[in-house]
């Protein structure tokens, strides 16, 4: 067989070979310059700096005990796991805040529906780091001393140096209540599976969500009240001039996490908005019109195919609040951004400390891809 | 027969029940919304306008005053605009900012989307530059490290979509073609550059291109971080445009190869057109997010419309009036981005109706 130039398939050849020397060669010369530049500049490349000590504090830990003394890769543990807690809290909460937005849009309250039209529209069209600056600069600015806090809920207090709020003390009630939680929820679990084989077998139908529901507040409910419901707070008080006990949000964290939950929520909204309206009108006046009630209705037939349709841009919003979580070295919350910063700084060390930002980024995307992933998966139509 | 209460008497009581009180769970929403509204906007407007500053010789007046201080914007706001551009000069990134912007909306309008339409931007660009750069013509030169706020803002932008758009039409070929070796390279990259925050593609151009480069080689800040805008944007982008590569019809490809048409010739003349105006509105809606993304070259020191913001905010005589000053900065960029998207959204519809209407 005889190859012409016009061949696609000695043309494809080519371009690939191409490509593949080309990429090749980039590489090389950028790795040849970058060896070289830090052999001028006496930076040794490797990752033998994470041992040294880092010798910077840092102003709030999550979990991760540090202190300066400690090595630099404590420091970005320390700096991960407050870029985790971000992430975490933020991606519940604007869930929620984001669903009940986006349900408020299409509700037929007039005034309810224009509000929060009205939230989407502005929070959309104005950069989140503004956004987040602004929300310091409002709780810095404009928020009392301690001595003066505002105490907006019966032990909670606002001030310029964050939120505080009373958390219950420990007692070994509580930790005997989560695990009935826990034990609870796995049987609520194995119950609601077994009801749905039977319902499958025999298509009789039980009460689920009501016995789930008993299931899984029944057992922690009993063993609290039966070691006595110890309930003690531990609230915050006002000694010198700041508070101590209970928690302490600091104002970076409040802002940025607030920030964060407010912005994502916006498209949270939009994206829940438009997986209900994807819903045709004829799926639920035929399931009216096969007497099913309201609460069935959502449970069987718009929540299967709206969530179909919400899952996968949701998945993005997720992956962007924990990526947006890095602006948090714009307001001085010390998240991995942060830390690595400073670590690039005080050491030299630019394409590891980059290289280790991208790697943990990448993690955790790719993670919360594979997660979402899978659910999406269970959740896709079958047969298609 | 009784005679039914007259329906729809009184149109405003009709509507304000079937709008405001449907339901009862309705009627406590709205009491509760009044109520709150009722709280909080007239507090609001004492501070913003009744009670507000306007016109101070400095900001001694504001500290005094419980509303707004708006003298920070009418006293600073040609800072904010312009950034250090000299100041007898500012008339030049005024006009610049009217031209990059009179260049937008042409080329939003469907009426100039003609041949002719690149070379209205290449000629605009030009007066930009000199107008910008200057050293000819009478007009003195300022070095780009001068250049500052909206315009910086908007020129960032504009070249980031410049740059962007080429490049991410590129890897959404590349990736939807059968060569697995381009295949591989772009889905690569874009999955490289989506998996990881801005921050880390603008810092890696502010501390690790340096590096890079040989010896005696160095590019400027704003170009380092320019390039980064682009990459960041590319795939993005990219991945719009593959939405819009995968929605053309397979006959399409069919009818095209049938009549012998050589792949470039295909892409350009049958698919491409078709894939991209189908991603129009998705494409407008990543510009405003490059827009909006141009604020983080704060992070690495570049002085755009809200690091202009902020450096004001650090001189101590306007220290203190933060929340002044962001909501300035966020109606200015409030501005731009709803104006494109409320063009994205008629837009949206105007396509819709037109698929509607077409014969089948």
């Amino acid at each position: 067989m005889k190859l012409r130039s016009s061949d696609p398939r000695l043309r494809a050849l080519v371009y690939q070979v191409s490509a593949a020397a080309a990429t090749l060669l980039l590489g090389w010369f950028l790795i040849s310059n970058t060896i070289e530049n830090l052999a001028e500049r006496n930076i040794a490349s490797g990752f033998a700096f994470l041992d040294r000590e880092a010798g910077f504090a840092i102003g709030e830990t999550t979990f991760v005990p540090y202190s300066a003394s400690g090595t630099y890769l404590e420091a970005l543990t320390v700096g991960i796991a407050n870029t985790l807690r971000v992430a975490l809290i933020g991606i519940v909460a604007a869930t929620v805040l984001g669903s009940l937005i986006g349900l408020a849009r299409l509700s037929r309250n007039w005034l309810l529906a224009k509000l929060a039209s009205g939230y989407v529209e502005f929070i959309r069209n104005v950069p989140l780091l503004v956004q987040l600056f602004f929300f310091y600069a409002l709780i810095a600015e404009h928020t009392p001393v301690p001595r003066e806090a505002i105490e907006f809920l019966p032990g909670w207090y606002l001030s310029n140096r964050g939120m505080f709020f009373p958390v219950p003390v420990f007692h070994a009630a509580h930790a005997w209540a989560l695990a009935a939680l826990a034990a609870g929820i796995a049987t609520a679990v194995a119950f609601a599976r077994w009801a749905a084989r039977r319902r499958a077998l025999t298509g009789g139908s039980l009460p689920v969500a009501e016995i789930a529901l008993a299931l899984v507040l029944g057992p922690p409910a009993l063993t609290f009240i039966a070691m006595g419901t110890p309930l003690e707070f531990d609230v915050p008080r006002l000694s010198g001039f700041n508070f101590s006990g209970g928690v302490a949000l600091t104002p970076e964290f409040t802002a940025l996490t607030g920030g964060l939950i407010l912005y994502t929520a916006a498209f949270i909204a939009e994206i829940v908005r438009a997986g209900i309206l994807s819903i045709p009108r004829g799926q639920i006046e035929a399931a009216c019109a096969l007497g099913l009630r309201q609460r069935r209705i959502l449970r069987f037939v718009i929540l299967p195919q709206a969530l179909r349709v919400i899952v996968p841009p949701l998945t993005n919003q997720y992956l962007n609040l924990t990526k947006n979580s890095s602006l948090a070295v714009a307001i001085g919350y010390p998240d991995l951004v942060s830390v690595a910063n400073t670590t690039i700084n005080q050491t030299g060390q630019a394409v590891e400390g980059v290289a280790i930002i991208m790697a943990v980024y990448l993690t955790i995307t790719l993670t919360i891809s594979v997660v979402m992933n899978w659910y999406n998966a269970r959740m896709a139509l079958r047969g298609q | 027969m009784a005679a039914a209460p007259k329906k729809g008497s009184d149109p405003i009581f009709e509507w304000i029940r079937a709008k405001l009180f449907p339901s009862p769970l309705s009627s406590v929403a709205t009491v509760l919304i009044l109520y709150l509204a009722w709280q909080a906007i007239p507090p609001f407007i004492d501070w913003a306008f009744l009670d507000a500053i306007w016109r101070a010789p400095d900001s001694a007046a504001c500290r005094a005053a419980a509303g707004a201080c708006w003298v920070f914007v009418t006293e600073k706001y040609r800072f904010i605009l312009f950034g250090t551009y000299p100041y007898e000069e500012h008339w030049r990134p005024a006009l610049a900012i009217f031209l990059l912007i009179t260049l937008w909306a042409a080329s939003l309008a469907p009426m100039f989307w003609r041949r002719w339409l690149p070379l209205m931007w290449l000629a605009g660009l030009a007066a930009i530059g000199v107008l910008m750069w200057g050293g000819i013509g009478g007009l003195s030169y300022v070095e780009n490290e001068r250049w500052g706020g909206l315009v910086l803002t908007l020129l960032l932008t504009t070249f980031g979509i410049g740059g962007a758009f080429p490049l991410a039409v590129l890897l959404a070929l590349a990736r939807r073609s059968r060569m697995p070796v381009l295949q591989g390279l772009a889905v690569g990259f874009i999955e490289l550059v989506r998996g990881v925050p801005l921050i880390s593609l603008l810092f890696m151009a502010s501390v690790m291109l340096p590096l890079f480069l040989p010896a005696g080689v160095s590019i400027d800040k704003l170009l380092r971080a320019q390039i980064a805008l682009i990459l960041f944007a590319a795939a993005y982008l990219a991945e719009v445009v593959r939405g819009g590569l995968q929605v053309v019809p397979r006959g399409q490809y069919e009818a095209a190869d049938a009549l012998g048409l050589s792949y470039w010739r295909k892409t350009v003349l049958v698919i491409l057109p078709q894939a991209l105006k189908i991603a129009i509105p998705p494409l407008v809606n990543s510009f405003i997010g490059l827009f909006k993304d141009t604020s983080l070259v704060l992070i690495i020191g570049l002085f755009d419309l809200l690091s202009t913001v902020k450096i004001v905010l650090t001189d101590p005589v306007w220290s203190g009036f933060g929340v002044e000053a962001y909501l300035f900065a966020s109606l200015v960029y409030f501005v731009f981005c709803y104006a494109m998207s409320r063009y994205s959204q008629r837009l949206e519809w105007r396509l819709a109706r037109a698929e509607g209407a077409r014969p089948r």
